[in-house]
């Protein structure tokens, strides 16, 4: 008998002109996955990261172990947060098709992942995000035109005309600066963590990459570190389905999911239906009450789809079916929410529609005055004298002379 | 003042500041318990405990990733890489992220964080123990690049380092730990006893980064040198009885271009020596520097001495090295030229 090795290359589940088949998410029932204490050792709660924490049913209600038992008032302020990140994420889109804005990446459809953990957590918390998580600029009250102000490189742009769009930050808001290198602020809210610890604190450090960057060696120096030390941070991998056309097969979603990747690394990982507000909530409560009691590290992956292209270069129709997200069978995270609450008698249509008119007034209110600022193209601009300013803290004479350089170009 | 050699100076240097401000922390692999490989932080995790001085896992690009996150949080980390042939898995946190939070977040974060490693060879280490990979950092903007040759600079650089506010790379020609090297293999090792930058103050004291230093004064040719060759060309210039003066950059970023162009303005004449293979390395951006400050006052075209464009060999390390012989033959070739 001869054997012969074989190379598996991952397909994805459908391509374009393909029938989506996502038989490949393995979905647990609501309800159906015990809460462990939150000192349970990682080696005795391994099902966690290959089950499916969901709270919400297929008939709106909110059910089982997992259920937080939120005020009404704070699911409507999570709607509310969700639908103005995914209204702010339209305009911007436009504003990028009308040449106002360079470039832009909406979070279409994974807007619980930002807007729900950002609510479980305090502002103290360090949070260290990828770039797509402006539901956590927003959740933390970040004024809208903040953010256009950054994504338009204006006069008042936190970055001082430094970055592409998206690439936020907020010092006081406890957001940390984006990077374009993909998985970078996973290991660094390790060590932030590790600080706090350090220090005796109890603030947590909170990050988040999808699951394509986990294929980095940075995802796994994060996981290491975290389980070393024992570090309070919470490491979100938000997997979306989709690095650009690369499905998550690429990554290492076939043979095992990627909440599993802890177990290795002896912490726990957990896997969260990410379009399940009330879910996506209550499991990083769990994982938060972990750090704060000193019970160490938690790895969430959160289950979601990419409803949208990657960003506004990407053409998605060139890769994957398109009804791809209509056919996805987490839903769509405002739904859901605004589903359940109409079911708790706490919401309807008509407020719905009433909320949308008011938030898309205040997404036209703020672009109006971002733009004030200027544009990129038109209007007040940034003193290019800025171009040179903190390289370092002290500008160092090379610096100077070619700042006089430039200066004398410009006349 | 005490004599120290270079392992006790950087020792005190991190002792000394670890007493001054609780911020200070040290991380890396074997830093902790053992001390480190090269013995730099011996003693210090038992004076100031395990929070303090972390034992790290072998991951350079999460012990600079992490370093940047406790920076980031008030911290002064400063972190060890075992040798600088082991600092490339740590790239891309070191220019992608540690170079540019501040100028990416409009000064809003920083890191001030140090990381110290041993270059250089001279130790038979072979081509993964005896890199000097200075010019790989020089590029990136956002990066302090010092490299000490002595004892006093070492202490001193390393304490303005902790308490610089930007991060520093922190070279050590491990080749000068325990002793000057004048670059001749066959004779006795030299203590650090009988030079003049042996003697270190034991408490707190700064050398500023940013300046050059005459390490020997001279009026027939400059060298700028930096690391283990400034010792080098002492040898090199005392053998061949050539006046020198010889300029130890000590600070590659910034660099102290105002010492360099006086003394070539000076003498007309000028060798740029360093241990780095040469094809792009940063002996070119100090010709280059030179060439455009100092053109109308040179005599002779300006002739740089490094190591050859090869790994660092194993079994042919004299070979490679750029000893007194390749010095004097460069000093003589610009002092012939007319």
């Amino acid at each position: 008998m001869t054997t012969k090795s074989r190379l598996h290359v991952p397909k994805a589940h459908a391509r374009p002109g393909e029938t989506p088949d996502f038989s490949y998410v393995q979905i647990s029932p609501a309800g159906a996955v015990a809460r462990p204490e939150i000192n349970a050792p990682a080696g005795d709660i391994a099902d966690l990261a290959n089950s499916m924490v969901r709270v919400l049913d297929e008939e709106h209600r909110a059910i089982g172990p997992w259920h937080p038992h939120l005020d009404p008032g704070e699911l409507q302020i999570g709607l509310r947060h969700m639908l103005l990140t995914r209204l702010y994420d339209n305009r911007m889109q436009r504003m990028q098709r009308q040449g106002k804005i360079s470039f832009y990446m909406r979070a279409y459809g994974e807007e619980a992942v930002s807007v729900a953990q950002c609510m479980a957590l305090r502002p103290t918390d360090m949070l260290f995000p990828a770039y797509r998580n402006q539901g956590l600029q927003i959740t933390r009250g970040r004024p809208l035109e903040a953010l256009m102000c950054q994504a338009l490189s204006n006069t008042r742009d936190m970055c001082k005309g430094r970055q592409l769009p998206v690439m936020y930050h907020w010092k006081e808001g406890n957001l940390f600066t984006q990077s374009g290198n993909l998985a970078t602020q996973f290991p660094q809210a390790v060590g932030w963590a590790m600080a706090a610890a350090i220090k005796g604190e109890d603030r947590l450090a909170a990050s988040w990459l999808g699951e394509g960057s986990t294929a980095e060696a940075d995802f796994h120096y994060a996981l290491l570190f975290a389980a070393v030390y024992q570090a309070p941070v919470i490491l979100n991998i938000t997997n979306n389905q989709w690095a650009i056309s690369t499905f998550q097969g690429f990554a290492g979603g076939e043979q095992r999911s990627f909440a599993a990747r802890g177990g290795g690394y002896g912490l726990p990982g957990i896997r969260v239906d990410g379009n399940d507000f009330l879910a996506t909530y209550a499991v990083t409560t769990w994982a938060a009450e972990r750090a704060r009691n000193g019970h160490g590290p938690t790895l969430v992956e959160l289950v979601t789809y990419r409803g949208g292209a990657h960003s506004t270069s990407d053409d998605p129709s060139r890769y994957r079916p398109k009804d791809d997200y209509e056919l996805w069978p987490l839903g769509d995270p405002i739904e859901r929410l605004k589903q359940h609450l109409i079911r708790l008698g706490e919401w309807s249509d008509e407020r719905h529609a009433t909320l949308e008119a008011e938030l898309e007034q205040h997404v036209t209110d703020s672009w109006k005055r971002a733009t004030s600022y200027g544009t990129l193209t038109e209007g007040p601009r940034l003193d290019p004298d800025l171009l040179f300013e903190d390289v370092f803290k002290e500008m160092p004479e090379h610096l100077k002379r070619q700042q006089a350089q430039l200066r004398a170009l410009r006349g | 003042m005490a004599i120290m050699n270079m392992l006790q100076a950087l020792n005190s240097a991190l002792d000394t500041m670890m007493a001054r401000d609780s911020s200070v922390v040290l991380m890396g692999e074997d830093v902790g318990y053992f001390g480190g490989v090269f013995r730099v932080t011996e003693g210090l995790q038992r004076k100031y405990g395990e929070h303090r001085v972390l034992d790290s896992p072998i991951a350079e690009g999460g012990i600079v990733a992490t370093a940047i996150g406790m920076a980031v949080h008030g911290l002064r980390p400063v972190a060890e890489i075992q040798f600088a042939d082991y600092i490339y898995p740590a790239y891309d946190q070191i220019v992608s992220e540690l170079a540019r939070l501040r100028y990416r977040s409009g000064g809003d974060f920083f890191a001030p964080v140090t990381i110290r490693t041993p270059c250089g060879g001279g130790i038979r280490g072979g081509q993964t123990h005896s890199q000097s990979p200075e010019a790989v950092f020089a590029h990136v903007c956002g990066l302090k690049v010092v490299m000490p040759s002595n004892p006093y600079d070492a202490k001193g650089l390393l304490i303005t380092a902790i308490e610089d506010e930007d991060p520093v790379i922190f070279l050590e020609p491990k080749r000068l730990y325990n002793g000057p090297f004048y670059g001749d293999p066959e004779k006795p090792a030299q203590p650090w006893n009988d030079h003049p930058k042996g003697e270190v103050p034991e408490g707190y004291y700064t050398v500023p980064i940013g300046q050059a230093e005459i390490a020997r004064e001279g009026r027939a040719v400059t060298i700028v040198t930096y690391g283990t060759m400034v010792h080098v060309a002492q040898a090199a210039a005392h053998t061949a009885g050539i006046d020198a003066e010889i300029i130890d950059v000590r600070s590659i970023v910034p660099l102290d271009l105002a010492t360099l162009t006086e003394s070539v303005k000076k003498t007309g004449r000028c060798i740029v020596v360093h241990e780095a293979t040469g094809f792009g390395g940063f002996g070119g951006e100090l010709v280059a520097s030179i060439q455009e400050a100092c053109f109308w006052h040179l005599e002779a075209p300006i002739l740089r001495v490094a190591g050859w464009d090869t790994p660092y060999p194993h079994a042919f390390e004299w070979e490679y090295f750029p000893g007194p012989a390749r010095i004097i033959a460069a000093l003589k070739s610009v002092m012939e030229a007319s």
